[in-house]
């Protein structure tokens, strides 16, 4: 028996090798002879278009597009700074005002004056003279609360960040990781814009409160929230950081349409951010990045945004879904930050918080 | 032509052959005896004058080995230290021990070792009963049990980490069950370290006590001890070198765990090497990530050291039988309870978590079908690859193949330098030195490793980083200590004599290495190919790193599955682990087939 | 057919072989003889070409051999313990050397079939090593060994590892084959029996020198020395001053064959040349021992404690033998009495 296995062992895996060797090989050449026919689009998890919206941009410039996700926007980001000037795509979408300033420093964007800019107001151009980024959308992240819960409950649902220290909503509520998630860090820079150098302590009156923290926002929403799934989440938390267009998406879909939406935010926990895009550094098809960043700022694909990513265009021209003047909530005063001290501090910021709230 | 001599008739009956009565392992030590004797020593004169050709042999050997460390381990590694304690040209020591002062860092330390330490006492304390009844009991279905139990140590951890997740978890089995969520718990990390490496245990361990000559014992019985003493007396010393090589083993292993904490520790729970991966690729924050490449580095050189130095005094004089003669069906109540309580174990332990992950893989949305296979062949619109999740199969196996041929030739390379004489002391020393260096792969960080490459090899003519040759090489780095270590004792054990006769009878020396060395080195060959390719099939903290998104692998295509919400891309994490553990777990079955001897240290 | 010439090996500080000079005519069959450490074995290597000397010369067929690497000198070397390829069943193991010197299929076939056949295992050709017994073994390595036709077939303990009744029957029949195939075999071995039925010459080694060789009747008729002697198990050795036919020795007065020289010697006496008498007419013994060897001769040792001297080996057969503690009277025959070297 032995020699006869030996022998059929050792065939079997030279096939394989031979056979996997090959494929191996193609499959990296198929990437790289498309290269002049398709733009490759890095981004986090979060993105999302419609494929009409897709098929037009084809249409237009010919090109087509290819979508690669990177996970959370902060790990997205960094894949871009390691992976400097040899990028695995041509644009990168997802780096948002609170992360900027890293890759902006490391050079990993090159310089593109995107058309439709002018359309965009001056407040939400962050990068002004260089262009290295393009600001695309713009939102609010604001802690969401599940209406039903808080109704069962006869709990009047939180506004502002010092009531989700109060002994009331105790254990109620989840958010992700600063590190890694942008809803957890501008949340973060929320608490710290408020309470300044006391950020701290407010953070540690949250953690006695019992608010619990996991890897990224999908999680949170998806699996922890209790008024996801149009009120019917899977998870026992009713309060969670998320975005300010949140409720608004839990009735996509409903028939027929309720008179609220079944989540609501709280006004006061909110941070404004801005989401960029940018054309790579050493990208291989660079026409093509640059016409997609064109698209970007085109009314079709600003007009589409809300419902599929469920925030805000910068184009003023874009006109708002119906379901967003319905049922969102408009917010005027969002915490905000100069980029030039987020840069300054992020850092040691997370790092403080990580050790206070998550070890 | 018969009518010469016909010594046919007077055959002796073999029982009544002197050679025949004599045990396997007193014939070995008369022939090692043999070989030692004067008659096999050199004259001064000649061992110098053969020295001098055996040892250029031995660097020729090396030349590839090491080359291929110092590009593809020590130069990536040296990078990230050297990006992360140097500043403008600048070296600072004093990051060192800022960050070791860190409490947070201190923390995760004391965590590391603690968990650790709690793995490997709890493997212990489950694995060696086990061990015991694998090598004294003779039961049906052992062989294949023994197989089942070293399925957990090939899977990848990413996937062992999905399958207590699945099990432990929110919404787990255990959670319908009985509403039990072990996953915020330190207990998911243990019980799935206990789940890996129980066969390590049982195979070193056991190993060792089927081939200890059970006359010992009942010697000592005759002269008046009982049970227990003659027990604790004879065979406990004789295991203990061996209990405690394993138990070094697990310790590193779960020193050193990487996709278990990953998937089951949540932001909570992290060792170094998590630690180190959170930094570098969550934070950048790279000085700290150098600092805590070096700690674990340090670490893990310390127990590698006393690892070597055990395994050595392991190699002792010891009695020892052919494992097939002391299995023995159980005899008595008690005997027979230990049997099933074990059998309880192994199947409560290591056959329902597995279970449990066929199960998920099948329970889809609209109850069991095949969903999550089918939805694995297309590309979905929100996918996190631009191929089919199917294609990251075809793409592991293909990876791992290529790596298991660069680490077949680069280990086997190591190990024929190795064993090969001559050279006198400093060669020897040098040798034994790059031995111990190429060990170094399985103790640091993968993380930084596949960072390195991304940071070092990004330059002519080493610009590597699109290349598809990033992936294999990584992998090739763990399967390399793996192919050294299978095929080390049984290049030593070939007996120079059979080349010599074979000299005598007209082969010239390579072609006498050819006859006879390579026969017998095949089988190790294949079963060094075995692991190597298993093991690079689940490599997960460098190809993490270096994966191309058009090229995955499966078990960063799991861990991003895993990573995201949802219940379709649950079920098609859990889908491509099942169909990771039938890969592994075939060629498992494979190896055992091939494997007939207890030869090799795993 | 081989001779060596003055071959010195030392290991260490340990001389193996001293100066060693041999000769083996073709088909002549030499057995060399020698406790453990009298670097018999060491001799065969040196022949092989597995060692090599320190000094002296090696001629193979009137040619010097010195300095040929062992794969080219065509001599054939059964090994102490077999060394048989456990990769490869027993045709293939017969097969080795012609295939090394790259004989045709068929041809290799063909013999390896004859050989099996010759050593008594006809059509175990696929057997693989691990099924054979010791004796098999044995006899599968003397067939590979013999296959490539060596001019000169070496063999260390041929028989050393089997039981003693297979023993005695395969050294006859290993003389007759080597008869039959005219070989020239040097053989090494520790038991004197088997080298003295199997051999033409027999040489005797001690401590790396030789210290006799001669035909098996002349090495045992006439012992060079007391080693010699004692190693071919003759224990009655004295002191002797030999004068005017006769010796004078511990036990009395011997007599010796003629011829001896006078002057101090070493004696020896056969233990067939002890012979019992009535207690009046010899040299007063007490039996102290007495051992029934057995074997087919029947025949009784006796130890015996003479009045003066040192201790007697006597031999005679079972109907005569005494029992242990009488006391019996001891002469001598001078033929079986012999003048050791000095």
């Amino acid at each position: 028996m032995s020699k006869h296995a030996l022998r059929t062992t050792a065939a079997v895996t030279a096939v394989l090798a031979l056979a996997g060797s090959l494929t191996a090989c193609g499959g990296s050449d198929a990437g790289s002879g498309e290269d002049s026919k398709t733009v490759t689009l890095l981004t986090h998890d979060s993105f999302a278009a419609s494929k009409p919206v897709l098929k037009e941009f084809t249409r237009q410039t010919g090109y087509k597009i290819k979508v690669l996700r990177g996970g959370d926007a902060g790990a997205a980001v960094n894949q871009t700074v390691l992976n400097k000037g040899n990028p695995q795509g041509d644009v990168f979408f997802g780096v948002d005002n609170t992360l900027l300033s890293r890759p902006l420093e490391k050079g990993v964007f090159a310089p593109y004056r995107a058309e439709g800019l002018d359309r965009v107001p001056g407040g939400l151009q962050l990068d002004k003279g260089e262009h290295r980024v393009t600001p695309v959308d713009s939102g609010e992240i604001c802690v969401n609360y599940d209406r039903a819960y808080f109704a069962k409950k006869k709990l009047d649902p939180p506004e502002t960040l010092d009531d989700l220290a109060e002994p009331q909503y105790k254990d109620l509520l989840v958010t992700a990781d600063a590190a890694t998630s942008s809803p957890g860090l501008g949340f973060l820079l929320a608490t710290i814009d408020e309470y300044g150098k006391g950020w701290k302590d407010y953070w540690k009156k949250l953690k006695a409160n019992g608010v619990e923290v996991v890897e990224g926002w999908e999680q949170a929403y998806n699996d922890r929230f209790s008024g996801s799934n149009g009120g019917k989440g899977k998870g026992d938390r009713p309060l969670v950081v998320s975005y300010a267009s949140s409720p608004p998406v839990e009735v996509l879909g409903k028939k027929p349409l309720p008179a609220q939406a079944p989540t609501g935010i709280a006004k006061g926990t909110c941070f404004q951010q801005t989401e960029f895009a940018g054309l790579l550094e050493g990208a291989s098809n660079p026409e093509g990045g640059k016409a997609l960043l064109d698209f970007m700022l085109s009314k079709k694909f600003q007009e589409d945004m809300p419902l599929q990513m469920f925030v805000n265009p910068v184009r003023d021209d874009a006109e708002l879904p119906e379901l967003f003047a319905k049922y969102g909530e408009s917010v005027d005063d969002a915490a905000t930050m100069a980029p030039a001290k987020i840069d300054e501090h992020r850092e040691q910021w997370v790092k403080a918080w990580t050790s206070l709230v998550v070890k | 032509m018969g009518q010469g001599v016909d010594l046919a008739r007077r055959e002796v009956t073999p029982g009544k052959d002197s050679r025949e009565g004599q045990t396997a392992g007193q014939q070995h030590r008369e022939q090692r005896e043999h070989r030692d004797s004067p008659e096999h020593r050199e004259s001064p004169e000649h061992r110098a004058r053969r020295g001098n050709a055996g040892g250029a042999l031995r660097l020729a050997l090396m030349a590839v080995p090491v080359a291929f460390f110092g590009l593809f381990f020590a130069y990536p590694v040296a990078a990230i230290v050297g990006r992360g304690l140097r500043t403008a040209g600048q070296w600072h020591p004093g990051r060192l021990g800022q960050v070791l002062a860190d409490p947070d860092v201190l923390h995760v330390l004391w965590f590391t070792v603690w968990q650790a330490a709690a793995s490997t006492g709890c493997t212990l304390a489950l694995a060696l009963p086990g061990a015991y009844v694998f090598a004294r009991f003779d039961f049906p279905g052992k062989q294949l049990l023994r197989a089942v139990v070293t399925v957990p140590f090939v899977l990848p951890t990413v996937v062992v980490g999905s399958a207590f997740l699945a099990l432990l978890g929110r919404g787990g089995a255990l959670d319908e069950w009985f509403g039990l969520r072990l996953d915020t718990s330190v207990w998911a990390i243990l019980l799935a370290h206990v789940f890996i490496n129980y066969a390590v245990v049982v195979r070193t361990v056991g190993g060792l006590w089927a081939q200890l000559d059970p006359r010992q014992e009942e010697a000592a019985r005759v002269l008046g001890a009982g049970r227990l003493t003659a027990w604790r007396r004879v065979t406990l010393p004789a295991l203990a070198p061996s209990v405690g090589a394993a138990a070094l083993i697990v310790f590193l292993f779960t020193f050193t765990s990487f996709g278990v904490i990953q998937v089951l520790g949540g932001p909570r729970y992290a060792t170094l090497e998590v630690e180190i991966y959170r930094q570098t690729a969550a934070l950048l924050d790279l000085p700290t990530a150098a600092v805590l490449t070096l700690l674990q580095f340090a670490a893990v050189t310390v127990l590698l050291a006393v690892h070597a130095r055990t395994v050595r005094r392991r190699q002792s004089a010891l009695s020892m039988v052919p494992a097939a003669q002391t299995a023995r069906r159980p005899q008595g109540r008690g005997q027979w309870a230990l049997l099933w309580s074990v059998l309880t174990v192994v199947a409560l332990l290591i056959v329902v978590p597995l279970a449990v992950l066929v199960e998920r893989s099948f329970n889809g949305q609209h109850g069991y079908g095949l969903e999550y296979y089918r939805a694995l062949g297309s590309v979905s619109s929100s996918a996190a690859f631009t191929v089919a999740p199917v294609a990251a199969i075809g793409n592991s196996l293909a990876y791992a193949a290529v790596a298991t041929c660069i680490a077949l030739v680069v280990g086997g390379l190591a190990a024929a330098a190795l064993t090969t004489r001559g050279g006198g002391g400093a060669v020897g020393g040098l040798v034994r030195g790059f031995d111990s260096m190429l060990m170094l792969p399985l103790g640091t960080s993968a993380v930084t490793v596949g960072f390195g490459f991304l940071i070092a090899l990004d330059e002519p003519p080493l610009d590597l980083r699109s290349s598809w040759m990033l992936v294999p090489l990584a992998q090739s780095l763990v399967g390399v200590p793996f192919v050294i270590r299978t095929m080390l004792p049984v290049l030593r054990a070939v007996d120079v004599r059979l080349r010599e006769a074979a000299a005598v009878l007209g082969a010239s020396p390579l072609r006498a290495w050819r006859e006879v060395d390579l026969p017998l080195v095949r089988r190790a060959l294949l079963v060094a190919a075995g692991f190597a390719f298993a093991v690079s099939l689940g490599e997960f903290g460098a190809t993490v790193f270096i994966a191309r998104p058009d090229a995955p692998t499966l078990p960063v295509a799991v861990a991003r599955f895993l990573g995201r919400a949802g219940e379709v891309n649950y079920g098609q994490a859990m889908a491509m682990s099942t169909i990771l553990m039938l890969v592994c777990a075939a060629t498992l079955l494979a190896l055992e087939r091939i494997r007939t001897d207890r030869s090799g240290e795993f | 057919m081989l001779r060596l010439d003055g071959v010195n090996v030392t290991f260490g500080d340990r001389r193996a072989l001293d100066g060693v000079d041999l000769e083996v005519a073709d088909h002549e069959t030499v057995c060399v003889l020698g406790p453990s450490g009298s670097g018999k074995s060491t001799l065969l290597r040196v022949v092989a070409g597995l060692q090599n000397p320190d000094a002296g010369r090696i001629w193979l067929s009137g040619q010097d051999r010195t300095e040929l690497p062992p794969h080219r000198r065509e001599v054939g070397l059964m090994f102490q313990d077999h060394q048989l390829f456990p990769q490869r069943d027993a045709g293939g193991n017969v097969a080795f050397g012609l295939r090394m010197r790259r004989s045709g299929r068929q041809e290799t076939r063909e013999r390896v079939a004859e050989l099996l056949d010759l050593v008594g295992l006809p059509g175990a050709q696929r057997r693989t090593v691990a099924t054979l017994s010791g004796g098999e073994q044995q006899r599968v390595a003397l067939a590979r060994a013999l296959a490539p036709q060596p001019r000169l077939l070496m063999l260390d303990e041929p028989l050393g590892q089997l039981d003693r009744g297979l023993r005695e029957r395969l050294v006859v029949e290993l003389r007759a084959l080597f008869r039959r195939l005219r070989t020239t075999v040097l053989a090494v071995t520790h038991d004197q029996g088997e080298a003295f039925v199997l051999a033409d010459r027999v040489v005797v080694m001690n401590e790396g020198r030789i210290a006799q060789a001669g035909t098996p009747l002349q090495v045992w008729q006439h012992p060079a020395s007391e080693f010699v002697a004692r190693f071919l198990g003759f224990d009655n050795v004295v002191d002797a001053t030999v004068h005017g036919g006769t010796a004078d020795t511990p036990w009395g007065r011997l007599p010796v064959p003629d011829g001896t020289p006078t002057g101090g010697c070493k004696l020896l006496v056969r233990p067939t040349g002890v012979r019992l008498t009535a207690l009046e007419d010899g040299l007063p013994c007490t039996v102290e021992a007495r051992t029934f060897r057995g074997g087919d001769a029947a025949a009784v040792t006796l130890l015996l404690q003479p009045e003066h001297g040192p201790r007697l080996e006597a031999s005679c057969a079972l109907r005569e033998a005494p029992e242990a503690g009488e006391s019996v009277g001891v002469t001598f025959d001078g033929r079986e009495v012999v003048r050791l070297g000095p």
